[in-house]
């Protein structure tokens, strides 16, 4: 990491894009950094956590992006460059403030990163979101590569201040998770600390003084407009001719520029790096000479409609290529193979590989499923015992994090989830839209982010149903980012503990019990009283995830795996059917074993065991 | 030109082999651009990174595009196999990793051989070493992908010397490690050369 904050000019680096993203703003000259964690971004903020003290930055892990919006636009108003990166959903969360931070405009550049994500690879939606640039009217900028995405950075910043606007720069997953060669250019002066200027008319946007600000913001536009129809970031590509016109941005750009080159298809390429606002004189002039215009970009016909708009004025006959015509879907992600298919329509000719081998043998799928060892499973197998023969009736509301793969065969504990936080605001509208018995799990750094207001809300609105909070003391699926409850901050520095038991017993739930899901026969019991509780009832699942946990035990020499033995085992498959652990399998001769291998020595399946036959290996792990 | 492939489970060290090809191929002078997975997938799930070396723009390998598919269980290489044509280099690890539904009893892992044979149907040039038991002979079962790094670098399609896969190898490993490490990579090596 540290070769990143490098001073050396021109030096050439292999970096993640989102490592490219971190290089930029420190070329930039960056003072502040927020974020809150959301994969595909989260190495953004992970890259900052482990130079941020080193390269003189603020930076915090914010409780959500929303916090970390306006953080970072206070730190802006005081002319520090700051900037703010989310992923894509964190966007909604973040955009409130989003959206009015363009009327009052900036002082030191602001730039907000939107890491979206086509093909819901770690996400519950592909939301498109050039769509908050035209909603906030803000600019925006598309790298394709990890070059351009330190360069965007970088020009972002300079853009932002110059016209006093905040910058949106979006990436998608194939952009953040790209790793590519970087030149590095110098890095920038830093500021230090701020200093607010008051200036009430500008920053307090009562409607009198927003109506102002809406002015503004178009003049600051307009502005963006000139920087737009120049900006070396939309250049034309010659491809050797001129039948085609092909108009993209983002990833897609890399993708059309190999397999024209690989076919021979002749044409010229617009490559679109600022996409908010549209250069349209640009690209009125592009599309004019042309009979057919190709547009490939992944997810909403964003440049299709502008280019659709434009060309009744410029070229009113030319056959538009695109989502509108069939050659190309807003679904999920694109890659060579569908702009393979795209360009075989298009052209007549068949760009297809002839020969894709379709494998015979139906493969067994092989989806994320929890850790061996993960405290959650315990969680889960303890809830499901306490409700017994009502747990096909009961309600199980998940929310974003690790424990959603409780989902998976055997535990089958997810059964509602739409976004972070609504575990408990959805458990409280099934409590009383049923008599069903309501469950929501969600995990510290979800609690902390949005998991407070239901809870507020639940005792308020005399919501029953049992709260759990899975508080394996990090942020784990987004890769073990410190939160308000483990005493760390995003520096590195010790932080004053937020107490998760504190905040429920202050929002005045009466019943509140911290368990060590380990302690399956406690835990079980928990769930018994909680669900007799005649109100909202809460459960705080304590215990270090175990990717950590397994670290420490190893340090500390005290790591053990599990065995079955053979001779005592009945071959009930209790701990098959029930737990479910991936380090138990059943072998074809219908004997049941432990993967020493990935058998991370929580030791519980000997407690889940009803025969007592698995134990400790006493030959610690090579 | 190189296009690669890679693939296994997450925890299997997809991305750290990943890395260590590619700062390889850069070292060598050579264009390299990698694509990666991470978050929830890393969880248990297939884990596939794509890895063009030489001058192209994408990061993604489409079907049949494949000159390389290196894999680090052998359903993953099997899965991956649309990628390749008659002319991809397999080079895969043996020892499976049995997913859940498999582990509990719902479904079978298919039979390796018959996968294996599907394989060479397409293409010759299948390289399966037993990764795991080569590594718990250089001394630690986590330098499985050591040996698989080695077993590549033990094939004439791989598109980067040994000398500079040792490098960065060296380089990406901690100090502890890098003897086993390189013990490990020198096995794999060793078992492509006469398989």
């Amino acid at each position: 990491m540290k070769r990143l904050m490098t001073k050396e000019k021109g030096k050439r680096l292999f970096l993640l894009g989102n490592e490219a993203i971190v290089r930029g703003a420190l070329e930039a000259g960056l003072d502040f950094a927020t974020t809150y964690p959301g994969t595909p971004s989260s190495e953004i903020g992970n890259t900052f956590y482990e130079i941020g003290k080193e390269a003189k930055v603020y930076f915090e892990f914010s409780t959500n992006e929303k916090v970390a919006t306006e953080v970072a636009a206070a730190a802006s108003a005081c002319g520090l460059r700051a900037m703010t990166f989310m992923k894509h959903v964190g966007l909604n969360v973040a955009s409130d403030a989003f959206m009015t931070v363009a009327y009052t405009g900036v002082r030191g550049g602001f730039v907000v990163v939107s890491a979206d994500d086509p093909g819901c690879h770690s996400s519950q939606n592909e939301q498109d979101n050039r769509y908050y640039a035209r909603l906030a009217n803000v600019p925006m900028l598309e790298p394709a590569n990890a070059q351009e995405a330190k360069d965007m950075v970088l020009a972002a910043f300079g853009m932002s201040e110059q016209i006093e606007m905040p910058v949106l720069v979006r990436t998608t997953t194939r952009l953040n998770h790209v790793r590519g060669a970087v030149d590095t250019g110098e890095l920038g002066p830093q500021r230090g600390k701020g200093h607010f200027e008051k200036d009430p008319k500008r920053f307090v946007t009562i409607p009198a003084h927003a109506r102002i600000g809406h002015v503004k913001l178009l003049e600051r536009m307009a502005k963006a407009l000139e920087i737009s129809e120049k900006s070396q970031f939309n250049r034309v590509i010659d491809m050797g001719g001129s039948e085609y016109g092909i108009i993209t941005s983002g990833v897609s750009h890399n993708y059309v520029a190999d397999v024209m080159a690989a076919a021979g298809i002749k044409g010229r390429i617009l490559k679109l790096g600022m996409t908010w606002p549209l250069p349209e004189t640009m690209i009125s002039k592009f599309i004019k000479p042309y009979d057919k215009i190709i547009i490939a970009e992944e997810g909403e016909p964003l440049l299709e409609n502008a280019v659709m708009a434009l060309a009744k004025e410029a070229n009113p006959k030319i056959a538009v290529y695109g989502k509108r015509s069939g050659h190309f879907s807003v679904l999920g992600e694109y890659d060579p193979d569908v702009l393979k298919a795209a360009f075989s329509k298009i052209t007549g000719r068949n760009l297809m590989p002839g020969n894709v081998h379709k494998p015979e043998i139906q493969l067994p799928p092989r989806p994320p499923s929890l850790c061996p060892g993960c405290p959650h499973r315990s969680t889960y197998y303890a809830a499901k015992r306490a409700l017994k023969q009502n747990f096909k009736d009961a309600i199980f509301s998940s929310d974003i994090g690790c424990y959603t793969l409780g989902i998976q065969d055997p535990l089958n504990t997810a059964d509602f989830l739409l976004c972070m936080g609504s575990s408990v605001d959805a458990a409280g509208g099934f409590s009383k839209a049923t008599d069903q018995p309501v469950l929501a799990f969600l995990g510290d750094s979800t609690f902390f982010h949005s998991g407070i207001p239901g809870v507020v809300n639940a005792v308020y609105n005399r919501h029953r149903f049992v709260y759990t909070i899975l508080d394996n003391r990090t942020t784990a699926m987004t890769g073990h980012q410190p939160n308000p409850g483990m005493g760390t901050d995003g520096r590195g520095n010790p932080a004053p503990i937020v107490s998760v038991e504190g905040i429920v017993k202050g929002c005045g739930v009466d019943f509140v019990r911290t368990v060590d899901p380990s302690d399956i026969k406690a835990m079980q019991k928990a769930y018994e009283d909680a669900l007799a509780h005649d109100k909202l009832a809460v459960i705080v699942a304590k215990r270090e995830c175990v990717l950590l946990e397994v670290r420490s035990r190893k340090k500390a020499g005290n790591f053990l795996t599990w065995q079955i033995n053979q001779e005592e085992c009945k071959k009930c498959q209790t701990c098959i059917k029930t737990w479910g652990c991936p380090a138990i399998y059943l072998a074809e001769d219908g004997t049941v074993h432990i993967n020493e291998g990935i058998c991370n020595g929580c030791g519980i399946c000997a407690k889940v065991c009803p025969f007592k036959a698995i134990h400790e290996n006493k030959e610690a792990r090579k | 030109m190189t296009r690669i492939v890679v693939v296994g489970v997450g925890g299997q060290g997809v991305l750290f082999a990943s890395k260590v090809l590619s700062e390889a191929a850069l070292a060598e002078g050579k264009n390299a651009v990698m694509s990666e997975v991470h978050g929830m997938a890393q969880r248990g799930g297939v884990v596939m990174c794509n890895i063009c070396v030489g001058c192209i723009e994408s990061s993604l390998v489409g079907n049949a595009e494949a000159d390389i598919i290196f894999a680090f269980e052998p359903m993953e290489a099997y899965r991956a196999l649309p990628k390749a044509n008659k002319n991809t280099r397999f080079v895969t690890n043996t020892s499976p990793v049995v997913p859940v539904v498999v582990s509990i009893g719902k479904q079978k892992y298919p039979d390796i051989e018959a996968m294996f044979a599907e394989i060479k149907t397409l293409t010759p040039k299948l390289t399966a070493v037993d990764a795991d038991a080569l590594a718990m002979q250089a001394g630690s079962y986590v330098t499985a992908n050591s040996v698989l790094l080695g077993a590549l670098a033990g094939t004439p399609e791989c598109p980067v010397s040994k000398e500079k896969l040792v490098e960065a190898l060296k380089n990406s490993v901690p100090p502890k490690t890098v003897e086993i490490n390189l013990k490990a990579f020198e096995l794999g090596l060793e078992f492509a050369r006469h398989h």
